[in-house]
């Protein structure tokens, strides 16, 4: 019945004065990379909140994969995961604690089997029993990714996953959440990098001003431009790709 | 709902393990509760003490009690400074989009409070040994006095809880630890409230701590306790309950 993994319908919040979603409407589809769009402060971590049922919608109606976030918010939470915006991982325990932490808490029957799996998969094996407060901030970020993919939740929710990477830790998320999508697993992602989502995303969804401006795929995005005119530039290397071959050689992109 | 009940006492332990891995991980929380009291009974039994006249014949049975409950009330504020960081790095958040029992979180950080109060008043206790505490009381009286300690620890920390999840600095977070330092001072865990003017002796006579150390000295002593047991029960029920609400309530609004 359902192949929309998110459904949302005149989705309205205010905070006293001010009104940060206006009547949003968007609809994900299973399985697939959903990015939403927006400069800060245009409401992106308020629609993830609502979706996760950290925060309660004014009106409006959300379901997340099948259920109303606003009348089974355990439902929805059985079935989700969430990446915040800020690195929740914690520093005093190392990375193998918080990852048995997160299985224990989902209840599930072998966290440590499960711990030792994403630990390799995410390259943290050799710093696995280091507490998370000395890891670098890409494998802090690393880490918290992992702890969203703890118990295999069919839609995972990113906030933001890049801001304040480096150039090469966000090309690392950006494969993760390629290979998580190729899993089958449904990907919210937002970002404030237009590359990202042009990168990542089977569709796009632009929040300005409390409402989605336009959505689509890329190619249909596109479309609602003039068409390209061609000219000849010089094609100089960006200072990021000049930055990736040196640090990194073998890596031609 | 039912799902997440049933699961209640399993995510409380798991979150406890967390909090106590994080106490015995930064020692100096568990250092500074516990030297600070020690370097108090010290203070007042060599320095202090020849000068107090309190009707017993070792002043340091007559502090005891006292040092005990300035103890728990100095520990608090880690409380507190817990639950805030737990609020900053957005942990709670994470906790929150999971299918977990809702207070599991908060447990976890109340009963932390409880075990690692446990081991520090034992030290002190231990020390108080060392220093010529003499107690003739039996193991019935010492479970009381365990008791009676875990609800004064109890009824602090979901005030100390309330403190840490609407602070907005690591310092407001922290800062419900001072008024709760000086409520042993002003109260019968030093001196004899006879010496105290009659204002600030009503006070110390009828403010909650009293009734603590009362029944907490009377059962050392092997005295009768009489009614002071149950004000002190009174109050850290009164105490916990209103603070547990506010603290629920403060944690729930926390999300909308």
């Amino acid at each position: 019945m359902e192949n929309n993994s998110i459904q949302v319908i005149g989705l309205k919040k205010s905070y006293r004065q001010l009104h940060v979603l206006k009547g949003v409407d968007f609809e994900v589809e299973k399985g697939s990379i959903f990015a939403l769009l927006g400069s800060n402060g245009s409401g992106k971590t308020t629609i993830v909140k609502i979706l996760s049922t950290l925060l309660k919608q004014d009106s409006g109606m959300a379901k997340v994969n099948g259920f109303d976030v606003a009348v089974h918010p355990d439902k929805v939470r059985q079935s989700i995961s969430l990446t915040g915006q800020f690195v929740a991982v914690d520093e005093i325990l190392t990375g193998r604690e918080n990852l048995v932490m997160i299985g224990r808490l989902r209840h599930l029957k072998n966290p440590h089997d499960i711990a030792k799996q994403l630990l390799q998969r995410f390259g943290l094996t050799e710093a696995a029993d280091r507490r998370a407060g000395t890891y670098s901030g890409g494998m802090r970020r690393r880490l918290d990714i992992a702890m969203s993919l703890v118990g295999r939740s069919p839609l995972v929710f990113l906030d933001e996953p890049t801001t304040g990477l480096d150039p090469e830790a966000r090309i690392e998320v950006w494969k993760m959440v390629k290979e998580l999508a190729g899993n089958g697993t449904t990907v919210f992602l937002t970002t404030q990098y237009l590359e990202e989502a042009e990168q990542l995303a089977d569709k796009i969804a632009i929040l300005h001003e409390g409402k989605i401006i336009v959505s689509g795929t890329l190619a249909a995005l596109k479309r609602l431009f003039p068409p390209a005119t061609v000219e000849y530039i010089e094609k100089q290397p960006t200072l990021e790709e000049i930055f990736l071959s040196i640090i990194n050689p073998k890596n031609e992109n | 709902m039912e799902t997440t009940k049933n699961y209640f006492l399993m995510d409380t332990s798991v979150m406890l393990g967390r909090s106590l891995r994080h106490v015995f991980r930064s020692l100096d929380t568990i250092i500074t509760v516990t030297i600070m009291p020690i370097a108090m009974m010290l203070l007042f039994v060599y320095v202090f003490g020849g000068a107090i006249q309190t009707g017993t014949p070792k002043y340091v049975n007559y502090l005891l009690p006292g040092i005990l409950l300035i103890a728990v009330a100095n520990s608090i504020g880690y409380v507190s400074y817990r639950l805030f960081t737990d609020v900053q790095r957005g942990i709670f958040e994470r906790f929150n989009s999971m299918p977990i029992a809702r207070s599991a979180a908060l447990w976890g950080h109340v009963l932390t409070a409880l075990v690692s109060n446990a081991i520090s008043l034992t030290v002190i206790v231990l020390i108080a040994v060392i220093m010529g505490f003499r107690s003739p009381a039996g193991v019935l009286s010492w479970l009381a006095v365990a008791g009676i300690l875990a609800m004064f620890t109890l009824a602090l920390t979901w005030i100390a809880a309330i403190a840490g999840l609407s602070a907005k600095s690591v310092d407001g977070a922290s800062v419900i630890a001072y008024p709760i330092h000086f409520l042993p001072l002003i109260s019968s865990a030093f001196v004899p409230t006879k010496s105290m003017p009659a204002g600030v002796r009503a006070f110390a006579e009828n403010q909650p701590v009293t009734s603590f150390v009362e029944a907490i000295r009377a059962l050392l002593s092997g005295q009768p306790v009489g009614n002071t047991i149950w004000i002190a029960l009174a109050w850290s029920l009164g105490i916990m309950l209103v603070a547990y609400v506010l603290a629920m309530n403060v944690y729930k609004k926390r999300k909308a």
